[in-house]
């Protein structure tokens, strides 16, 4: 019986392959693509502790920036560690 | 001086070789000159798909040793002024080939033809980069399947590496009832991830299965629905603005009663 009603009421269920289809595609490809070559991946370090350091003074050596893959998401984690704060000489609106 | 297209796609099955087939045998139709290449090596197929298993003398592996003259080696389709085949050796493997050899030999068809499409073996190693190693322009091939597009992506990171930059995108295999009960990714879901140009989409078609069993191409078949989308792509490639195909062709129950009763259904 619930057979027949999930039949007759059957596209909300299978709305769901489709979907189901394009989450896992977009993970996969998310994943995929994050297999950065160590190159670039150095060379984003660079950029990350050279935009970092205009504001910061921070221990280069203990910086670790990795993807942390989750099951549904990935992100950019990054430990820098910061010795001080530099002092920014604050800009004057000219007009 | 004509122009070189890969046909490709990374995961096996997808339909490059029918893609290749079709496409070639179009472009024949269409009054130009085009070489079919085979490249891949060990497995060679196209020569099936197009009917012409029974006539082969030499292959590619010949030509590229310099066993036989280029000339020799290809097969004339009886069918077509100006339609050839260029077969994979089936007893050799992939290596017997280099890329610079392939380059050459596409060098040197391009001089005399107007297309020359290449069927690259499924992969992504030495065949594949024989497959592009002369090309101007690739095709790259998929199914709506999280696997082909996964596959699809990877290749194009791969073609875009070796600067190729000329690269479009054929949807095979999509089944409009499934896409439009919510079943099977859509041409948006495929072309949103990929971000590629799209040349074609080609509906799955019982009479792919026919005219391969024949060995008669589907663009021969006025019937078929892939054989348009292939006469469509065909079209695309030599720079026709073909507007895509409407896949809505069974209407459903509702559509159908309202055109019995005379409304007009878009």
């Amino acid at each position: 019986m619930l057979e027949i009603l999930s039949r007759i009421f059957g596209k909300e269920a299978s709305q769901a392959s489709k979907n189901v289809a394009r989450e896992r595609l977009r993970l996969v490809l998310m994943h995929d693509r994050l297999e950065i070559s160590p190159q670039i991946m150095e060379a984003l370090r660079d950029d990350i502790i050279k935009v970092i350091t205009n504001y910061l003074v921070i221990d280069e050596g203990a910086t670790e920036i990795a993807f942390e893959r989750g099951k549904n998401s990935m992100a950019l984690v990054a430990s820098i560690p910061v010795l001080k704060m530099k002092r920014i000489p604050q800009k004057k609106d000219t007009g | 001086m004509g122009e070189v297209l890969v046909i490709t796609s990374g995961k096996g099955g997808v339909g490059k070789t029918t893609t290749t087939a079709n496409i070639g045998t179009c472009l024949a139709m269409m009054g130009h000159r085009v070489v079919l290449v085979d490249a891949d090596i060990g497995l060679r197929n196209l020569d099936v798909v197009m009917g012409l298993e029974n006539r082969i003398v030499y292959d590619l592996v010949d030509v590229a040793h310099g066993r036989c003259r280029l000339r020799q080696a290809l097969v004339r389709d009886r069918r077509f002024e100006g339609l050839f085949l260029l077969p994979a050796a089936q007893t050799k493997d992939k290596t017997a080939v280099t890329p610079e050899q392939m380059r050459e030999l596409c060098q040197e068809l391009k001089k005399n033809n107007d297309y020359v499409l290449v069927d690259c073996p499924a992969g992504i190693e030495q065949g594949f980069r024989n497959a592009i190693a002369g090309a101007d322009r690739a095709i790259v091939v998929t199914t709506p399947e999280v696997a082909s597009v996964r596959d699809a992506d990877r290749i194009i990171g791969l073609l875009e590496a070796s600067e190729l930059r000329d690269i479009s995108l054929v949807i095979n295999r999509i089944r409009p009832k499934m896409v439009k009960k919510g079943d099977m990714l859509d041409v948006e879901d495929v072309i949103e991830h990929l971000a590629i140009e799209l040349l074609g989409i080609v509906p799955e078609d019982e009479l792919i299965i026919i005219s391969t069993n024949k060995g008669e191409p589907a663009v021969l078949n006025s019937h078929s629905k892939a054989g348009e989308a292939y006469r469509n792509i065909s079209k695309r490639i030599l720079g026709e603005d073909v507007p895509f195909m409407n896949l809505d062709e069974s209407p459903g129950f509702m559509s159908r009663m309202k055109r019995l009763l005379g409304f007009r259904t878009g």
